[in-house]
């Protein structure tokens, strides 16, 4: 599904992503980790499109064809997903508005008439129950006012609404307390589809015990330096990464 | 692929003005320049009455002593007053029962806007008195309207049909001499719209006028009045385009209303007058004085979504003279390219437990310059008088300017007065994180604004607020911050 090789990226000129290789096959999922300023969200902005991020050398595909000179809104319609780590706040939008606009948009690239008001209703609804979202809060602005755990449910909300081909969680787990934790990853477990794939970006074990990666990758230095299956993020947790960094160094 | 804000320059460059044509009507124009013959023969032209061509000089030997007011946050060269056409009027002018008699030509100038009069009359339950050129070429709706003892006529008929009513309220909220345009509007302008509501009579239909300047070098000046009278409720429509022009275009228009005892009138405003090129060559100059006065109990509300002309000035104002009147001030003003607005209002508490409300939305774009200037001002025997102001201003891009300028006068120490303002801007991490969605970057805009702009759209009519939302997409089409 998404193949990245020899990944070179820069922002403002510097370097950070330095020859990064990734395959991720339908059904599976991968936890990207690694230790602050290792690249890992720089990954997601680069596969997302951001354009203050320059890739200078390397491939990114999607089911094949070059992604890397589409624009963000093209990549999103082809079937990118990025949860963010800061959602911004959209003062005005209502949760359910800026929804609707983003579905009805992906329907209009792929030639399709808008979602009617009823199926729009049924589905926000049906998703916003599995989330445990309460429906009020659809009618508040986006993301103004939210507590950290409202903002990633908010998101989880709308990768289930968008139902995307690959969906990158960025630190989805930071800002979140227990209760969410478990509610958002229950959420992401039941959309995983044999034909879907989850990249989950993380500094901390906790959210691999709620969803269980197929494979776990380490970087360092805008490279892969490590890679293994559910246990790495165990050891990662009770060595840390110090123990990658020694490694490569001997 | 990379949308820089060189890119955006190209765009908004390219973008030429949506509803840039020139309608073809044949025109009788007066000779160019102003002085008392020229007044007279408006006057003449128009049959009107010894008063009111007299009170048509006082203004106009007032005027010629005023000096325009520079005080405005506003840069432009000011308008050669004797390089302009005072008059001109559609030589066509058919006595008009429907559509089908209507000019075929300015039918087709109604549909390229969009505000089709079949479309109006089917679905939108609108009377439309229709300006253009300065005389009104069509009225609808008269009999429904009439029933009610509703009075919806242009200016010089009134003047004709109703001269008491006119004669008391013209000139009693904004007199003659009131300021530099106010002085000139009286002395020349040409037509209008003239509003009664009879006491406790609720307007039916939400009345409404389409403004059009047409005639190349021809200044306009509108003269509305609406007085309802005690406990009466209207609700007044006013929406104006304009067709491309290289020179400048002079609008001074003035709007009085007046609201009884007890009565309501809400006033809305949808404003997409030519704005200039991408060089800021041309444009309507738009300097109006609009106010209201509220006697005992009555309430006025002005909502205003700006988004054309080159210059504006302009400050939908409510003097609250009786106890517990109400102002309210809705507004939403765009700028972009060179565009320049100096806008606001005042609320003048005259009366015992008056209350005002202003939410004011500037919207700033490519070179613009948008000014909020507000005056809340509370009088000494205004008891208990209560404001609440919001200012906020969005930019795009790095070469606009917003600025506030908010003026507080309380002579009375019950007076509650609030003023909340912000500034914000369009950043790329909201327009990454809605394209991220799928949104892409015009349509991001869009949104954006609209929600920026929400508290007013909402008080806008439901058939004005889509149209009013549609202008606002145009108007910023491209601007990426």
């Amino acid at each position: 599904m998404l193949k990245i090789e020899n990944l070179h990226a820069e922002v403002e000129r510097k370097a950070i992503l330095k020859g990064l290789n990734l395959k991720v096959k339908p059904g599976e999922i991968h936890a990207i980790m690694g230790p602050n300023g290792a690249g890992k969200s720089t990954l997601a902005s680069v596969i997302a499109g951001k354009e203050d991020y320059e890739v200078t050398q390397g491939i990114i595909e999607l089911d094949g064809e070059d992604i890397s000179e589409l624009d963000p809104d093209e990549r999103a319609h082809a079937g990118i997903f990025l949860s963010f780590q800061y959602p911004v706040e959209i003062p005005g939008v209502t949760v359910t508005n800026f929804i609707k606009t983003a579905i009805n948009e992906s329907r209009k690239a792929q030639g399709l008439d808008e979602m009617s008001a009823k199926d729009m209703l049924k589905k926000i609804r049906q998703k916003s129950s599995l989330l445990e979202i309460d429906r009020k809060f659809l009618s508040r602005s986006l993301n103004e006012g939210f507590s950290g755990g409202e903002k990633k449910r908010n998101e989880i909300f709308q990768m289930a609404m968008l139902e995307p081909k690959l969906a990158i969680l960025d630190e989805t787990d930071s800002g979140l307390d227990i209760d969410a934790l478990r509610v958002v990853a229950n959420g992401v477990n039941t959309l995983k589809s044999s034909n879907n794939a989850i990249i989950v970006i993380t500094h901390y074990q906790r959210l691999l015990d709620h969803i269980i990666p197929d494979f776990v990758h380490v970087l360092h230095d805008g490279k892969i330096v490590k890679t293994g299956d559910a246990s790495l993020a165990h050891e990662l947790e009770a060595k840390g990464y110090d123990w990658i960094k020694e490694k490569i160094i001997s | 692929m990379k949308y820089t804000e060189d890119d955006l320059r190209e765009e908004l460059k390219t973008k030429e003005y949506e509803y840039g044509f020139y309608t073809d009507i044949e025109s009788e124009t007066f000779p160019k320049g102003l002085n008392e013959d020229i007044v007279r023969a408006i006057s003449k032209k128009k049959n009107e009455p010894q008063w009111m061509t007299a009170w048509r000089l006082e203004a106009f030997n007032a005027w010629t002593k005023m000096i325009e007011p520079e005080w405005p946050n506003v840069q432009y060269t000011k308008p050669n007053f004797q390089d302009i056409a005072y008059y001109s009027a559609p030589k066509k002018k058919p006595k008009l029962n429907s559509l089908d008699e209507v000019d075929p030509e300015l039918l087709a100038t109604f549909e390229k806007l969009g505000i089709s009069l079949e479309e109006q009359k089917r679905l939108a339950n609108v009377a439309v008195d229709i300006v253009m050129d300065s005389v009104s070429v069509a009225t609808t709706f008269k009999e429904t309207l009439a029933e009610k003892g509703i009075i919806f006529m242009p200016m010089s008929e009134a003047i004709q049909k109703h001269p008491a009513l006119v004669k008391k309220y013209i000139g009693s909220v904004v007199p003659p001499k009131d300021n530099f345009y106010a002085a000139l509007n009286s002395a020349v302008f040409s037509d209008g719209s003239f509003c009664y509501i009879p006491k406790g009579v609720r307007c039916p239909m939400e009345l409404s006028t389409y403004f059009r300047i047409n005639e190349g070098g021809t200044g306009q000046f509108e003269r509305t009045l609406v007085v309802a009278d005690k406990g009466s409720y209207v609700s007044y429509l006013e929406g104006c385009t304009a067709p491309q022009r290289d020179e400048n275009q002079l609008h001074a228009a003035v709007v009085e209303l007046v609201a009884l005892d007890d009565a309501e009138i809400k006033y809305s405003t949808v404003q997409n007058w030519f704005p200039g090129d991408q060089n800021g060559k041309g444009g309507v100059f738009n300097f109006v004085t609009k106010r209201g006065l509220c006697e005992t109990n009555a309430k006025i509300s002005w909502t205003q979504v700006e988004t054309g002309s080159a210059i504006t000035w302009k400050y939908p104002s409510c003097i609250l003279k009786g106890n517990r009147s109400v102002g309210e001030f809705y507004s939403i003003a765009v700028t972009n390219n060179f565009q320049q607005a100096d806008t606001g209002t005042k609320m003048i508490h005259l009366g015992k437990n008056t209350k005002s409300t202003i939410i004011s939305k500037g919207i700033s774009a490519g070179q613009s310059q948008n000014s909020y200037r507000g005056l809340v001002q509370i009088n000494s025997r205004a008891e208990n008088a209560r404001n609440f102001s919001q200012c906020d201003s969005l930019l795009m891009g790095n070469e606009c300017g917003a600025h506030t300028f908010p003026y507080i006068e309380s002579k009375n120490k019950s007076a509650q007065i609030e003023h909340e303002a912000t500034t914000s801007k369009i950043g790329e991490d909201q327009l990454f994180y809605c394209n991220q969605r799928g949104i892409d970057t015009e349509k991001a805009i869009a949104l954006i604004v609209n929600g920026f702009s929400k508290e007013v759209l909402n008080k806008l009519p439901m058939e004005f607020a889509v149209e009013a939302q549609k202008l606002l997409e145009i108007s910023l089409e491209g601007s990426v911050g």
